[in-house]
């Protein structure tokens, strides 16, 4: 119980971070971070084998952020879980800065892949798969996809190879915030995610993302899976934290006003 | 810029029921005029430039006319092969607009930065490329590329704060325009870093008293060689000034032009280095770490000069 409720304090935390780096730096993509801090707090404090003083120890877990656009959450809780300063995100987004809005490996250990063009993380991810399978079998690499990335040709490519190859050693975890660029999700794609995934041979979880308690509860039964990879669909919330821009197609170009800013800091 | 090519794409669609739009899941504050005033004809294909591109095929070898739109690196580098195989190769009538052009997405990072997309279009056969500098350039060459027939290329940027045009002025495919005269140095630039080369030319003048002329170039394929040809006889220096690499770009195709040519000029081409560029900053401070501002660029070609 106690651990729950820290890793939820840190959830917290991230969301305060995201929206102080958005007002700081007068940027948006802001609500697509929020809806996965839960999912990350989760990963990097409770799932994945890692360790912030060794970020390229070869024995340990990969976490590739494939929905690059979602890199304020990651950046937050790579600072809390000790891979840099709090302090250093406000660097984000500023001119002589350290961190862009989509990650970059040169900008600190433990950024497993450059990433920003979506498509790209998952099949590089299960390139890192295939080698480990053999090297190091009893590790996993986890990547963070997005609904709206799930149009890309690339991530289904990437899916049919890795069940061919029966890479269990996979875990994609699928942020469904119902939202993408220039619609929701359902809208410009009405599709069944979950049986699309077991059609391509998947394992298919579901949980809900921001139940911090269930999220550990699934990842390690999908960490657990020997047979095949395993695809976790997480509901989230776009914009989470923010009540007015919660569930809208807008928070994902949302900056925080001064309002918002405030409010944040003295939830 | 994004909202001139959108009116003008407004007035084109009203007149040519015939064009069919699509866009990549992008143009969000933006294309919702387009959408709401022709939704039969405008269509969010999602997060798939390689399908997008590849329906645009299909629509046109169906007899559409076709406006594809992305972000510009996601544009032109994604469906790299259906644009050369499916597009250009049977020279179909698809348009490809595409914002964010060079360090217009700044602290996006690299897979935002549009800065190789004039070389490997304008590589392509039958592919035409513009890069306008500003709101007027923007609105004239979106007209004149939708009524064009074959392929297309249009990267979009933010205008700078001042339009240049002057009165009589007609966008034309290949053509140039003069934004000042000067004879002791021409600058050569296309788009929207148009106020970068503006800001330089006053500083030469004012440092050196050399007459600069400045020379917009939003069509870069077709390019108006007759000018260059004539340039490189009457003009003992060209500089050509442009936000993108050094490689493949305006000055590449000024060089190829003038090694084919009778010579008197030097050139020196100014543009982004050939690496990567992994700082994080505004434009401004992008363009500023690599050089392309008007006080190193002023210092660099004064030295010419002299």
């Amino acid at each position: 119980m106690a651990q729950n409720k820290k890793l939820q304090g840190l959830a917290t935390q991230v969301r305060e971070h995201i929206i102080e780096m958005s007002y700081g730096s007068k940027s948006a993509e802001i609500g697509s971070s929020l809806c996965i801090a839960d999912i990350l707090i989760t990963l990097y404090f409770a799932i994945l084998d890692i360790d912030p003083k060794q970020p390229e120890r070869p024995d340990r877990d990969h976490f590739v952020l494939s929905k690059g656009h979602g890199a304020a959450a990651m950046y937050a809780t790579m600072a809390l879980r000790g891979y840099f300063p709090e302090t250093e995100l406000k660097r984000y987004r500023v001119d002589g800065g350290r961190f862009h809005c989509h990650p970059c490996r040169s900008a600190s250990r433990g950024i497993e892949v450059s990433t920003g063009s979506l498509g790209h993380g998952l099949p590089i991810a299960i390139g890192m798969a295939l080698t480990m399978k053999s090297e190091w079998p009893n590790k996993k690499v986890f990547v963070l996809v997005g609904d709206g990335e799930c149009n890309e040709g690339s991530i289904w490519e990437a899916a049919m190879f890795a069940s061919s190859h029966k890479l269990s050693n996979v875990v994609v975890i699928i942020d469904d915030n119902k939202f993408q660029g220039f619609g929701a999700t359902d809208k410009v794609h009405p599709v069944d995610l979950s049986a699309i995934w077991t059609a391509f041979g998947w394992n298919v979880l579901e949980v809900d993302g921001h139940d911090i308690v269930l999220l550990e509860k699934v990842l390690l039964k999908a960490k657990r899976r020997r047979d095949r990879p395993t695809v976790v669909i997480a509901h989230t919330i776009s914009g989470k934290g923010i009540p007015h821009i919660e569930n809208t197609l807008g928070a994902h170009y949302y900056t925080p006003d001064e309002i918002t800013y405030l409010a944040s800091q003295h939830a | 810029m994004r909202n001139d090519f959108v009116k003008q794409t407004l007035l084109e669609m009203e007149r040519n029921k015939n064009i069919i739009f699509l866009t990549g899941d992008l143009g969000y504050n933006a294309l919702e005029p387009i959408q709401k005033t022709f939704p039969e004809r405008f269509i969010n294909v999602g997060i798939a430039e390689g399908n997008m591109l590849g329906l645009a095929a299909g629509l046109a070898l169906s007899g559409k006319k076709v406006i594809a739109y992305s972000i510009a690196s996601f544009l032109t580098m994604r469906p790299y092969e259906q644009i050369r195989s499916d597009i250009c190769y049977d020279n179909l009538d698809v348009k490809l607009f595409g914002p964010g052009g060079g360090f217009n997405y700044p602290t996006h990072g690299h897979t935002h930065h549009t800065i190789e997309d004039v070389a490997i279009m304008n590589v392509l056969p039958n592919m035409k490329v513009v890069c306008p500098a500003y709101s007027w350039e923007a609105r004239e060459a979106t007209r004149t590329l939708i009524r064009h027939s074959g392929p297309t290329y249009m990267r979009l940027s933010k205008s700078p704060g001042v339009n240049y045009e002057k009165a009589g002025w007609k966008f034309e495919l290949g053509k140039s325009y003069h934004i000042r005269n000067g004879k002791d140095v021409v600058l050569i630039s296309t788009g929207n870093i148009l106020d970068v080369v503006m800001a330089t030319a006053n500083l030469i003048e004012k440092k050196s008293g050399k007459k600069v002329g400045v020379i917009s170039m939003p069509s870069l394929k077709p390019i108006d060689d007759k000018l260059i040809k004539h340039l490189a006889k009457t003009c003992s220096l060209i500089c050509t000034l442009e936000e993108h690499s050094i490689i493949g770009g305006l000055g590449s195709i000024v060089s190829n032009i003038l090694s084919q040519s009778q010579c008197a000029s030097r050139l020196k081409v100014f543009g982004i280095p050939d690496r990567f560029i992994k700082d994080v900053g505004s434009r401004d401070y992008l363009l500023a770490k690599i050089g392309l501002e008007p006080k190193t660029l002023s210092a660099k070609i004064i030295r010419l000069l002299n």
